[in-house]
């Protein structure tokens, strides 16, 4: 009984001293730090994301570093897919949303609920992963491949490996006489709809079917995921298929044609590719969103990658979550968080040039 | 007079351990009745946005909900269809060896390890079918073009990976095997001892026992059996999303690498990344494949009641 009567008073004492504490050492951390370095903040809540589930593993290392560094601090990452946590940011269930396209010019003309009134939101690149196109043929361990031929292999116009098209772009290989088994995905992706906007740019005679998220033809083979491809491609015979440069393990990687050159990716020549290209025209200031140079002719690039977005508001309407979140994503963005993602997710990291740029408008959420 | 009867009308005292148990089964029984309405209701109400939804809506050249459903509903079918075509053969035989000729202790032993493949969950079926399945078989499908490609059903161009709806059906086919096996293994274990030796008497064979005795007595037991396997069967997705090789179209070729793919595999497929008249379209699909186990079910319900007069049931 007496524990119970002086009990009371205690956990309330306790509670609002750490209410009071934290709500202090939050206003510091804001105050102080802005950039990078999450261990040397120390701010409190919880942060609600949906979005792109191409990010999904890299937000899994951005969380648990994060929390680990901000123990007080607890971020969903709900990988639903990009349009739905668009919708849900845009409805304001979320935060922010992470999203392998960004804002389209209506969205940005309507409103967004978790944003102050007036205010809209804006697109910041924070996670880059380059697209290999793996295959598993039979005597070869080199291939060269351009947007062209790539496209009808796709497509389902060059059915067999020894292909006039094919052998001519590969005068050293031996190409066997087996069937092509294309594999693609059978769920919706992001993956696919970026392997189908480079064809659909780079080889607009061949690939007609404007990108999107679904597989758009009715040939080659499909399978669930990521790595029901790659599972499809090594036990397969005369296989090719597309996926996230990470999974390509041991499989043989082709070589992809940019201006004279054949490039194998790196994450390097991903990541310059991004910086080469310039911006989405006719937005605001603050907006990042890039229009990806498929069609450069710089061999130093590597035009077939994946860039996921961050999606957040320039001014919150709560402006203690807009510090929250403006600290999160500041570490995503920052030196050490790219590095989080190239080491967990196989991503590649923004360039130092990027990184800044996106610092630079983060320092102006509010 | 009748008041009289009345009065010493035998009424059993019921005490309150009755009372409970009569309830609770009510409840139970009821409660079944209720959540099937509720999925129903739900899945119906859910639909509705999906029939009246716009072209656009749908993914692929697909004009309205029912030229979308309609590849997925028949590939459900086909692959239950080859699934059963495969398992009920097989497992009406392991069921005999184990009523009728393996020796006790090996008919023990046996009966449990069948039962132990109807414990192994659905996704370790996938990995196997896709791991270890399909690249065994593929060479065997090659052959099987080349030799058989004029026959409709095996025409090319042959999978390079072996994830057709033929490989589907076998996984199918040994998921269903226990199911199927368990329920005919009892039914011929039921088999009246007098028909059987009266037939052995009369100087039948073993083998013309059974089909003289012991199959016909169990023809309806065999069918519901087949019809609860069917059951998995059409509603088994993760194997199917995992395996599978999924086109949008209706396809009867076994093994090329365009599929007709099933309704509860394109859900899982789908889902994950749907959103708005999205989640309605896929729901409505599953209001339809909700549709098709009812009338497979009653299908069975009617070939049972039909046989039972013919066989030794009654």
């Amino acid at each position: 009984m007496n524990l119970m009567r002086y009990g009371r008073p205690a956990v309330i004492a306790i509670a609002v001293a750490l209410v009071l504490s934290s709500c202090a050492s939050n206003e510091g951390g804001a105050s102080t730090s802005t950039a990078g370095a999450a261990a040397e903040t120390a701010v409190a809540g919880t942060i609600n994301v949906a979005g792109a589930s191409s990010q999904g593993s890299a937000q899994e290392a951005w969380i648990s570093a994060f929390q680990t560094a901000n123990p007080d601090v607890t971020i969903n990452y709900d990988p639903s897919g990009s349009g739905a946590g668009r919708e849900t940011f845009i409805a304001g269930g979320t935060d922010f949303a992470g999203s392998d396209s960004y804002l389209s010019d209506e969205e940005l003309a309507g409103t967004f609920a978790a944003c102050a009134p007036d205010t809209l939101a804006v697109d910041l690149p924070v996670y880059i992963s380059p697209i290999a196109v793996i295959f598993n043929v039979e005597g070869v361990t080199d291939l060269n491949l351009d947007a062209d031929t790539l496209a009808k292999i796709f497509t389902g116009a060059i059915t067999t490996w020894n292909d006039p098209a094919i052998a001519a772009l590969n005068e050293d290989a031996t190409l066997p006489a087996t069937a092509i088994t294309a594999v693609h995905r059978s769920d919706d992706s992001g993956t696919t709809k970026n392997f189908a906007d480079y064809l659909f740019q780079a080889a607009p005679d061949v690939w007609t079917e404007k990108p999107a998220d679904p597989f758009p033809y009715q040939t080659g083979e499909g399978a669930q995921g990521t790595s029901g491809v790659v599972d499809a491609v090594t036990n397969g015979t005369g296989t090719i298929g597309y996926a996230d440069a990470s999974r390509a393990g041991d499989l043989g990687v082709a070589k992809i044609k940019v201006g004279e050159e054949f490039v194998e990716y790196t994450a390097e020549a991903a990541a310059a590719v991004v910086d080469g290209s310039p911006l989405v025209e006719g937005r605001a200031d603050n907006d990042l969103a890039i229009k990806l140079d498929r069609l450069t002719t710089d061999a130093t690039h590597y035009p077939l990658v994946l860039v996921s977005y961050a999606l957040v508001c320039t001014e919150y309407a709560d402006a203690e979550q807009g510090t929250l979140v403006k600290e999160y994503v500041s570490y995503m963005a920052s030196e050490a968080g790219q590095e989080e993602a190239a080491a967990s997710a196989g991503a590649a990291p923004l360039s130092a040039d990027l990184q800044a740029k996106v610092a630079a408008v983060l320092e102006t959420v509010k | 007079m009748t008041t009289a009867v009345d009065r010493i009308a035998i009424k059993a005292k019921e005490r309150p351990g009755d009372r409970i148990f009569s309830t609770a089964t009510v409840v139970a029984g009821s409660l079944i009745l209720a959540v099937l309405a509720a999925v129903a209701l739900f899945l119906f109400v859910q639909s509705i946005p999906a029939f009246v939804a716009p072209a656009d809506a749908f993914k692929g050249d697909f004009t309205n909900f029912w030229s979308y459903v309609a590849p997925l509903a028949f590939g459900t079918v086909w692959s239950a269809f080859l699934a059963l075509l495969m398992a009920v053969p097989v497992a009406i035989a392991v069921a005999l060896f184990i009523s009728h000729y393996a020796p006790r202790k090996l008919a023990q032993g046996l009966g449990y390890l069948i039962d132990l493949l109807a414990a192994v969950p659905s996704v370790v079926f996938g990995l196997w079918g896709i791991g270890v399945l399909a690249p065994l078989v593929q060479p065997f499908y090659a052959s099987l073009v080349d030799w058989f490609g004029w026959f409709p059903l095996f025409a090319g161009p042959v999978s390079g990976t072996g994830r057709t709806i033929l490989t589907v059906a076998i996984v199918l086919a040994v998921m269903v095997l226990p199911i199927i096996t368990a329920i005919c293994r009892e039914i011929f274990l039921q088999t009246p001892v007098l028909y059987e030796e009266a037939s052995l008497a009369l100087g039948a064979t073993r083998w013309e026992m059974i089909t003289m005795a012991v199959l016909p007595f169990g023809r309806a037991g065999i069918i519901s059996a087949a019809m609860l396997g069917l059951g998995r069967a059409l509603g088994e997705t993760m194997a199917v999303a995992m395996v599978l090789s999924p086109n949008p179209q209706v396809i009867f070729q076994l093994l090329t690498s365009q599929n007709s793919n099933t309704i509860a595999a394109n859900i899982a497929l789908n889902f994950p990344e749907a959103h708005g008249v999205g989640v309605n379209i896929l729901l409505a699909t599953g209001l339809v494949l909700f549709v098709i186990t009812l009338i497979v079910n009653m299908i069975a319900r009617v070939i049972i009641n039909r046989r039972k007069a013919f066989s030794g049931a009654n």
